[in-house]
């Protein structure tokens, strides 16, 4: 038995000593801990909305549309990032935007994951004519951009938060499935999933207790980098008009509402965009600082 | 020869597949008879017109239908144009190719010398500054990117127009909106491939020639470099088009995503129907080209 | 074999690695020379600085290393002063490479004819056709069976022994004096080995060219060298002709080398692996270099290193033979 200790002690040691790398690792890039930054500012700035946000996001306010931002002349204190077409006030807006972003960012990705790994799983994992079957399924899918298949089937079955959140997750599960399946693949030849198949264990059982598990850290990596590209993909659908609906404020949405005003009115079009731009930013940084510490040798496309 | 006919073969599932998907959807659109004939239309002229659009057969022979159209190239009347639909969406072709082809270029001739440079002076300021601009240029939505060009160059210094196709001037401004992200992408690809060629023997074989530095960059570890980095944009097609579609709608220029931003908000199915299938075959089709032009560019890998 | 007529003389080279706030001094004061149509061979384990030295001739040494001191005097030229520009017409012109591992030393997506062509048409003013006719000829003369079906040939196309006879090509392209042969049969199986050392033999004989064959195949260096050094931990630790190198080696280091490698006529020996590893390169021992490995080790090759001594044109730095040479004298 003393044989097992030493076993386990050093197992023990082995994760510790992850942790300490990966822990130091998140200090070594600069990168990181500004891409970290940003994204609990965010995300700070999403949960404690109605405690910070200045006014009400919805209020219009006919006596005072299209206020320039403070510091620009004619701007007031009041309205800090100046207000909109109908004098709701910009700042108020954004923080609430920031909401919505996250939300449909997240929720979208948990959809397209539950789906993709699942597929991913039973594709690599049983292989043969299920797995062809599935890869051509994936195939079509790819072949079709997202922005356009999400805009087909918004159009058909009207926008609401609800429905953008599961049609972007019906559409997004692509990515996951094959990284899944490819990973599933050689794994499946490793030792310990083959001693478990002599053994007898059930399929079920080798999926996710034997196999999921050894996928997380890849799909980390692509989770993260995709929520940048579903909070685009969101902004993108609400400022073609078949996203986030009022009363709910998208940052894609304001975006769209100051296009009008472009050319007197700068500030309506240019905030949003410069939250998106820095939240998707804070995103992309945290998921390449990811990407380094699980693989630095790794090849997923973060393609956006 | 014979890999391609393979993979062509290949692709004929998935067609089928995809002329399932865009089928379904339309279906699940519910009655478009409703949509064609005024609301207050007599209940025997919607059933006619039911019967001659065999709206009253079963899904499945419904579905045979279609593709026996499909496989004539007919979608169908659009109802806003009167015509068969397939010629409408062709017509519009040209524009976004046309719209794609100068995003790439564009995207060429910003990331080769910026791509080369930060690789080969790692961590230099210049290195700090594209990579950091490549990330940046990865988290624009395009579509803001788009206004700000406008506000910049049209609004301020009126130097080039807003909106529509003609001259090149019109193309400029589009054409740096859609090219953006992609450049930032390949930057950050050759930077990485450079960083890992570099590195090898055959770089240093061919400095033991005596040859000039900016040779061994630009012949030697160039030519290396650009084989995935081909392969990756032609494999991009799905989402330059996806982007080309919101680009479009930004400046008014009238290509295939312009239509069919139209036709969703119009409910015009069969513009719909046929914009995506159009789009998935020149996606299929980009795919298989770039499978062919990598055998082609690297000798490395057999061709026969 | 004329020590009057040197080559190349390299006088107290230092080629320092630079990795954080530490120091890594691969190559740690080397000299030695190269006379014409001599050909020298470099021994030592890996990590021992003897590709660094040939690397540190051509300038080819990447950051973060560096030549911190010392000179390589090619003819009367300080081949450590020359100026970027100098550097390119030493290369592949006067100073030619041959890398270890051929597949990875070839461009993988140019043909080979065209990297010898490309090597002649860079020092010499000469058309494309007269270049192509050139990279054929050298072709032959390396002995490859249809030069022009494989001037068109890819590298990974070729078998090994191919693309090494197409380096070597590539190698006598400019005419050089001096061929750098860093390993050149390691990736090879016994027999294309031989083939290729013959024809490196045959070119030095034909056109006097000198080389300097860095290997750590004792058998090898029997088979092709004049003149044998052996390096150690950055140094160089004994000197001499091949046979009198092969009769009577006097550094600890060099006997360990030779029982670790098998003979012809010693079937049944045991061989005998070295003690001990190469010291990490970051904290080399002091004294001795090789006091940590030795058999014979004393207490002063703890503390102090011995130098270089000459005795009969055979060097050695040991402080045995040291000893014993001042035993003799009295």
């Amino acid at each position: 038995m003393p044989s097992l200790v030493n076993e386990t002690s050093n197992v023990k040691s082995f994760t510790t000593r992850k942790r300490k790398t990966l822990f130091s690792q998140i200090f070594k890039s600069r990168t990181g801990v500004l891409g970290l930054f940003i994204l609990t500012l965010v995300v700070l700035i999403a949960l404690l909305a109605p405690f910070i946000s200045p006014h009400d996001p919805a209020k219009v306010d006919i006596t005072a549309t299209l206020l320039p931002p403070s510091w620009v002349e004619g701007g007031s204190a009041e309205h800090l990032l100046g207000t909109d077409n109908m004098g709701r006030d910009l700042l108020s807006r954004i923080i609430y935007g920031s909401q919505i972003s996250l939300l449909v960012g997240i929720s979208s990705v948990v959809v397209a994951g539950l789906i993709g790994v699942l597929i991913g799983l039973v594709s690599g994992y049983y292989g043969g004519w299920i797995d062809n079957v599935l890869m051509r399924i994936v195939d079509a899918f790819l072949s079709i951009p997202n922005i356009l298949f999400t805009l087909v089937i918004l159009g058909i079955f009207g926008p609401s938060l609800i429905t953008l959140i599961l049609v972007i997750g019906a559409t997004n599960w692509v990515n996951y499935a094959r990284i899944v399946r490819s990973e599933v693949l050689s794994l499946k030849e490793r030792e310990f999933v083959k001693a478990a198949k002599t053994m007898g264990v059930r399929d079920f059982f080798i999926l996710f207790r034997h196999l999921l598990p050894n996928v997380v850290s890849s799909l980390s990596v692509v989770s993260t980098l995709s929520v940048a590209t579903t909070i685009i993909l969101e902004a993108s659908l609400s400022f073609l008009g078949l996203g986030i609906k009022p009363p709910d404020v998208s940052w894609g949405g304001i975006l769209s509402d100051g296009r009008d005003y472009l050319a007197t009115h700068w500030w309506v079009a240019t905030f949003p965009g410069l939250a998106i731009t820095i939240t998707v930013l804070g995103i992309i940084l945290v998921g390449d600082w990811l990407r380094d510490i699980f693989d630095p040798r790794s090849n997923i496309q973060n393609d956006i | 020869m014979k890999y391609f006919i393979k993979r062509l073969i290949q692709a004929v599932p998935v067609l089928f597949i995809i002329s399932f998907i865009i089928f379904s959807l339309v279906y699940m659109a519910g009655d478009p008879v409703l949509l064609m004939l005024p609301e207050d239309a007599p209940q025997e002229d919607k059933q006619a017109l039911r019967e001659a659009l065999n709206l009253d057969e079963p899904f499945h022979v419904q579905y045979m239908t279609f593709v026996g159209n499909l496989m004539q190239g007919q979608f169908g009347k659009s109802f806003t144009y009167g015509q068969e639909a397939l010629p409408i969406v062709l017509e519009r072709l040209p524009a976004t190719i046309e719209l794609a082809f100068a995003a790439i270029f564009v995207a060429t001739i910003i990331s080769i010398p910026f791509g080369i440079w930060s690789a080969t002076k790692k961590d230099s300021l210049g290195d700090v500054f594209i990579s950091g601009g490549a990330v940046l240029g990865k988290a624009m939505p395009n579509f803001w990117l788009g206004i700000m060009l406008i506000l910049l160059f049209s609004v301020y210094l009126g130097a080039l127009p807003v909106s529509g196709r003609g001259t090149i001037f019109h193309l400029i401004l589009p054409a740096i909106t859609l090219g953006t992200g992609i450049a930032a992408q390949i930057t950050r690809l050759i930077r990485s491939n450079m960083l890992d060629i570099l590195h090898q023997e055959y770089i240093r074989t061919a400095r033991s020639k005596g040859l000039k530095e900016f040779l061994v960059i630009y012949k030697h570890a160039l030519r290396n470099s650009l084989i995935p980095v081909v392969t990756i944009m032609a494999l991009q097609t799905s989402s330059l088009i996806g982007g080309a579609i919101i680009t479009e709608t930004v400046f008014s220029w009238p290509g295939l995503g312009q239509l069919l931003i139209q036709a969703i908000n119009t409910r015009d199915m069969a513009i719909v129907q046929a914009s995506v299938f159009v789009v998935a075959l020149l996606v299929i089709m980009m795919n298989l080209l770039a499978d062919v032009m990598y055998r082609f560019l690297d000798p490395r890998i057999n061709l026969k | 074999m004329n020590a009057v007529d040197p080559l190349l003389q390299i006088e107290d080279l230092k080629t320092y690695f630079y990795s954080g706030d530490k120091v890594i001094p691969s190559v740690d004061g080397v000299s030695f020379h190269i006379n014409k149509g001599e050909i020298v061979a470099l021994v030592g384990e890996s990590g021992c600085g003897k590709s660094v030295t040939s690397l540190s001739i051509l300038g080819l040494i990447d950051s973060p290393g560096k030549i911190e001191g010392g000179r390589i005097l090619y003819h009367d030229l300080d081949l450590t002063r020359l100026s970027q520009k100098e550097k390119l017409q030493i290369r592949g012109k006067e100073i030619s490479i041959i890398f270890q591992e051929p597949l990875a030393a070839l461009n993988p997506v140019f043909t080979v004819g065209y990297q010898i062509q490309e090597n002649i048409m860079v020092h010499e003013r000469i058309s494309k056709k007269k270049a192509k006719a050139k990279a054929i000829d050298l072709l032959i003369k390396v002995g490859i069976p249809h030069p022009e079906k494989v001037y068109q040939n890819y590298p990974h196309s070729l078998s090994g022994g191919m693309r090494q006879r197409v380096m070597i090509a590539m190698a006598l392209s400019g005419n050089p004096k001096l061929i750098i042969a860093d390993e050149p049969t390691t990736a090879l199986d016994v027999t294309i080995q031989a083939q290729i050392l013959q024809l490196l033999k045959e070119i030095t004989e034909q056109q006097r060219t000198s080389i300097l064959f860095i290997t750590h195949d004792l058998g090898v260096v029997a088979e092709i060298a004049d003149r044998v050094i052996v390096m150690y931990a950055g140094q160089v630790v004994e000197q001499a002709d091949v046979y009198s190198l092969f009769d009577n080696p006097k550094h600890p280091y060099t006997k360990a080398l030779f029982n670790s490698s098998p003979k012809m006529d010693q079937i049944d020996e045991e061989l005998t692996a070295i003690e001990g590893a190469v010291p990490s390169p970051f904290e080399k021992p002091m004294g001795c270099k090789f006091h940590t490995r030795c058999p014979y080790v004393m207490g002063k090759c703890k503390s102090i290193s011995p130098d270089l001594e000459e005795n009969n044109g055979h060097l050695v730095r040991c402080w045995l033979s040291t000893e014993n040479a001042k035993s003799e004298v009295t």
